[in-house]
C-alpha cells in the first residue's frame, strides 16, 4: 500500500500533511457514527463540539517547510554491543539523556528469533505510526502528533487510563506506576513533552523521537551513541538521513536496501524502517544469543529510589 | 387507599390477596429490625476497608497493584466489564420480557431494576479507580475527544443510568401513591413526605393511568437498543485495539450476551435472597425461578456458541499469537479458570436446569451463584488473558492481583450490596400495582403460614384506620 507521506518522493508537504489526511475509512466511518449519537444525544453533541483535539504542537517554526521526522535502523549493524561487551548502547544513552525511570527502556533491543534457530537483535523505539493507535484511543488527546509526525505525549494533560498502552501494538508505553526516581537536575527542568522530564507520577510515558535535539543540530541520544553506526535519523521531507558517519538519500537508502516496517500488514504506517539482518555487517555471529541486561546508572545518584518491574 | 382504582385487576384477585400483597410488598418499609442494621454496618466496615485500600493507592499510585506495563488492566477493568454486565437484569426483565407481553416476571421486576441502577453506579466507579490520576477527571469532559472509545462509554452508560432510573422511577410512582396512602400516620414524617412528593398526584384516574402506560411503553422501546449499545461500546475499549484475542467483529455482540447472561443470574440470585428475607414466598414462585432458569439455560448455549465460533474459526487457523492465546487458556496458567468457566459456568448450570430433579429454587439459584462467579472469571480471562498475549520477543508477563485490588473489589461488592439493601427500605421490592393489575395471583401459590413479627404489625393497625 503506497503511503504518499513516507515514500520519499519529494511531494511538497503542507501543514496538513503529516496528520490530517482525508482518507475513506475509519476516520470518516467514525464521523459518520458521531454524527448519528449526535443526533440521538444532545449532550454528546454538546461536548464533542466543545472538545475538539487540539493540536498542542511546538513545531514547525520555519516558514514553508515542514520537517517530518523519520528513522532507520539497520539491522546488519547491530550485534546488540555483544561485540564491546556492554549493554546497549543506544538503549543507555536515552536512559541517561531523558532520567527514564526503571524499567523504562524506551528504545529496547528485542532478540527475535529468525530461521535456522539464530536470532537477531531489534533495536525498538516508538514506531510514530501515522495512523496511530493510541493517538486514536486517547480519551483527552494527551498524546498527539505534532505536524513533524511524531507522535508525543503531554503528561500533565494525561488521566493515566492506559487505553494508549493497551492499543500500542509494539509494547512502546511505559507508565509511571509509582512516583519514579528522578535526579535533583530534573528540579530546574522546564516541563516539555519533547523531552518528558521530570517523570510525573500516574502518567504515560515514551521515546520522542528527539525532535528538540535535532532543531539543536545533534542526533537523538540513541542514534549519537550506537557505536556500530546502525541507527539513521533524518528527514523525509528533505529526504536526507545520517547516522553521524554518513549521510544518505533516505528515499533511496530504504529502497535500495529492502527495508521494512514492524507489523506492516497493522497499517500503522510507521516512521521507523528497518533495513533486515542478525548484526552480520559487524560481525556477529547470529547463534551468538544474549546481551547485557540493561541498566540505569543516573538512579544510583537518587536517594532511596524505588522502581517497578516491568 | 379508596382512590387507587381497582377496576383493572387481575383474574383471581380477591380483596384477601390484594390486601396481603400489599402489606407484603410495603411491609419493608414500616420498620427497621437490628438485623438490618448489624447487616448495613457490616457492609460499611468492608467499604471503609476498601476505601482505606484506595487511600493507599491514591497515595502511592497504582505501584500497589499487580499491573504492569503488560498486563496493564486487571481486576479493576474486569470488574468493570462484570457490573456493567449484570445492569442488563433489569433491561431484559422490565423491557425485553415486557414487550413479549410476558406477565409472569411482573413480581421481580423492580429488584431486577434496581440491580440495573445499582450495578451501573458501582461499575461505573471502576473506571475511575483504575485512572493514573484521578484528580484530572474532568479533563475526560474539558479536553474529552469523542473519536476514544473511553467517551463511548460515557455517553453510554450516563444516558443507560439516566434512562433506567427514569425506567426505575415511572412503575413506582402508583406504589409510592399507595405508600403514601397506607402508611400515613405510621410512617415517619421523612418517608411521607418522600411519598407524597414521588407519587406525582398519583390518584389512579383513568387518565393518569392511560398517561403512564404510554410513558412505560416508551421507555421500554428506548431502553433497549440503548442498554445493547452500552455493552457493545464497553467490549470496543477492547475491540478497538490490535490486540490478537480483541481483533474481533463478534466481541460486542458476545459481550451483549455475556451481560444478560450474568444479568440473569444476578437477579435469580437478589430475588431468592428477598424472597426469604421479606417473606414474599406468595408472589416469588418456582414460576419465576423456572422460566428464568429456562432463561438462564438458553443463554449458556448463546454462550458456549460464542465461544465455540471463536475458538473454531481462529483455533482452525491458529495465526499468529492464537496458538500462545489458546495454549494459555486451556492448558496453561489459565486453564484453571477456563475450565471452570466452560465446566462451571456454562455445562453445570445448563444441566441444573434441564435436568427435571433440580430444576427447582435451590438448583436454579445455586445454577445463578456459579454462573455469577464464573461470568466475574470470564471478564477477568478476557482482559488478562488477551493482554498477556506478547506483542514482541519477550517473555509473557505475569498478574497477581494485590490486596488493594482485591480490597476494593470486596468494597464494591459492599457497596452494592449497601445500595440495595437502602433501595429496598425505601422504595417497594414488588411493583404492588402492576402485579394485582395485570398477573394476580400465583397459581398454585399458598398465603404464608408464618405469623406476622410483632414489629410488622404497625402497618395492619395503620391500615385499619
Amino acid at each position: 500500500m503506497a503511503e504518499p507521506a513516507s515514500d520519499g518522493s519529494g511531494r511538497s508537504a503542507d501543514a496538513a500533511g503529516a496528520t490530517g489526511r482525508r482518507r475513506l475509512g475509519r476516520r470518516s466511518l467514525l464521523a459518520i457514527f458521531a454524527a448519528t449519537a449526535a443526533a440521538t444525544i444532545p449532550i454528546a453533541g454538546a461536548v464533542a463540539s466543545a472538545s475538539a483535539p487540539s493540536a498542542a504542537a511546538p513545531a514547525a517554526k520555519q516558514v514553508g517547510r515542514l520537517r517530518r521526522w523519520a528513522m532507520v535502523i539497520d539491522l546488519r549493524r547491530c550485534d546488540g554491543c555483544q561485540s564491546i561487551g556492554k549493554p546497549p548502547q543506544c538503549t543507555q544513552a536515552c536512559i541517561e539523556g531523558h532520567f527514564a525511570p526503571q524499567p523504562m527502556e524506551w528504545i529496547e533491543i528485542y532478540e527475535a528469533p529468525i530461521a535456522g534457530r539464530a536470532t537477531q537483535f531489534i533495536p525498538t523505539p516508538c514506531q510514530h505510526c501515522q495512523n496511530a493507535p493510541c493517538v486514536n484511543v486517547c480519551p483527552v488527546g494527551a498524546t498527539f502528533h505534532t505536524p513533524e509526525g511524531t507522535v508525543l505525549i503531554d503528561q500533565q494533560r494525561c488521566i493515566g487510563c492506559r487505553i494508549c498502552m493497551e492499543a500500542c501494538p509494539y509494547d512502546r508505553r511505559f507508565f509511571n506506576w509509582g512516583t519514579a526516581p528522578q535526579p535533583p537536575e530534573t528540579l530546574f527542568m522546564q516541563y516539555d513533552a519533547e523531552h518528558q522530564s521530570p517523570a510525573i507520577k500516574g502518567t504515560v510515558m515514551k521515546c520522542d523521537l528527539c525532535p528538540d535535539m535535532a532543531r539543536a543540530g545533534r542526533l537523538p541520544y540513541c542514534a549519537a551513541a550506537c557505536p556500530n553506526k546502525a541507527i539513521y535519523y533524518g528527514d523525509l521531507e528533505e529526504d536526507l538521513a545520517t547516522n553521524g558517519a554518513e549521510v544518505v538519500s533516505l528515499s533511496r537508502f530504504l529502497a535500495t536496501h529492502a527495508s521494512y516496517r514492524l507489523k506492516e500488514d497493522l497499517g500503522t504506517e510507521p516512521r521507523v524502517h528497518y533495513i533486515p539482518g542478525h548484526g552480520e555487517a559487524v560481525g556477529r555471529d547470529p547463534y551468538r544469543k544474549g546481551r547485557l541486561a540493561t541498566e540505569w546508572p543516573w538512579q544510583q545518584r537518587v536517594q532511596g529510589a524505588k522502581t517497578w518491574k516491568r | 387507599m379508596e382512590a387507587l382504582d381497582r377496576g383493572h385487576a387481575a383474574p383471581g384477585v380477591t380483596p384477601e390477596w390484594r390486601e396481603r400483597l400489599e402489606r407484603r410488598g410495603l411491609a419493608p418499609l414500616t420498620g427497621t429490625s437490628r438485623r438490618y442494621w448489624i447487616w448495613v454496618a457490616f457492609l460499611l466496615a468492608v467499604i471503609g476497608w476498601a476505601l482505606y485500600a484506595y487511600s493507599r493507592q491514591l497515595d502511592e499510585g497504582l505501584i500497589v497493584t499487580g499491573m504492569r506495563d503488560r498486563i496493564l488492566w486487571g481486576v479493576y477493568i474486569a470488574s468493570f466489564v462484570f457490573f456493567i454486565g449484570i445492569s442488563h437484569a433489569g433491561t431484559l426483565l422490565s423491557a425485553i420480557l415486557r414487550v413479549t407481553k410476558a406477565r409472569w416476571q411482573l413480581s421481580v421486576t423492580r429488584m431486577a431494576e434496581f440491580i440495573t441502577v445499582v450495578a451501573l453506579l458501582v461499575g461505573a466507579l471502576f473506571p475511575l479507580i483504575d485512572m493514573g490520576r484521578p484528580d484530572r477527571l474532568l479533563n475526560m469532559i474539558v479536553y474529552g475527544r469523542w473519536q476514544s472509545p473511553l467517551l463511548w462509554d460515557i455517553f453510554a452508560i450516563s444516558t443507560y443510568l439516566t434512562g433506567s432510573t427514569l425506567y426505575l422511577y415511572l412503575p413506582l410512582i402508583p406504589d409510592f401513591a399507595l405508600a403514601r396512602d397506607r402508611l400515613g400516620p405510621t410512617a415517619a414524617r421523612w418517608r411521607r413526605s418522600l411519598f407524597t412528593i414521588a407519587a406525582l398526584g398519583w390518584t389512579g384516574t383513568p387518565e393518569q393511568r392511560k398517561a403512564l402506560d404510554r410513558a412505560i411503553s416508551l421507555m421500554m422501546i428506548v431502553i433497549i437498543p440503548v442498554a445493547v449499545s452500552v455493552h457493545t461500546v464497553v467490549s470496543w475499549i477492547f475491540g478497538m485495539t490490535l490486540r490478537v484475542s480483541f481483533n474481533s467483529t463478534i466481541l460486542g455482540a458476545y459481550f451483549v450476551a455475556g451481560a444478560i447472561f450474568s444479568g440473569i443470574a444476578a437477579i435469580v440470585v437478589l430475588m431468592a435472597v428477598l424472597r426469604k428475607l421479606l417473606h414474599l414466598e406468595e408472589f416469588i414462585t418456582k414460576t419465576q425461578f423456572v422460566n428464568l432458569g429456562y432463561l438462564m439455560a438458553a443463554f449458556t448455549l448463546i454462550m458456549g456458541y460464542g465461544n465455540l465460533s471463536e475458538y473454531i474459526t481462529h483455533g482452525y487457523k491458529m495465526e499468529g499469537g492464537f496458538p500462545f492465546h489458546f495454549e494459555q487458556l486451556m492448558t496453561g496458567p489459565f486453564s484453571i479458570l477456563f475450565w471452570s468457566y466452560i465446566v462451571g459456568g456454562l455445562v453445570v448450570p445448563g444441566l441444573i436446569i434441564l435436568c427435571p430433579r433440580t430444576r427447582r429454587i435451590a438448583g436454579i439459584t445455586t445454577a445463578a451463584v456459579l454462573v455469577l462467579v464464573t461470568m466475574w472469571i470470564e471478564r477477568y480471562l478476557i482482559v488478562v488473558a488477551g493482554l498477556r498475549v506478547p506483542l514482541m520477543a519477550y517473555e509473557p508477563a505475569s498478574y497477581t492481583p494485590t490486596w488493594v485490588e482485591f480490597s476494593i473489589l470486596a468494597g464494591a461488592f459492599a457497596l452494592f450490596a449497601l445500595l440495595i439493601t437502602l433501595f429496598a427500605k425505601l422504595f417497594p421490592v414488588i411493583s404492588v400495582w402492576e402485579v394485582a393489575d395485570h398477573r394476580g395471583p400465583e397459581p398454585g401459590s399458598e398465603p404464608l403460614a408464618a405469623p406476622e413479627r410483632p414489629r410488622r404489625t404497625a402497618l395492619a393497625e395503620g391500615s385499619a384506620t
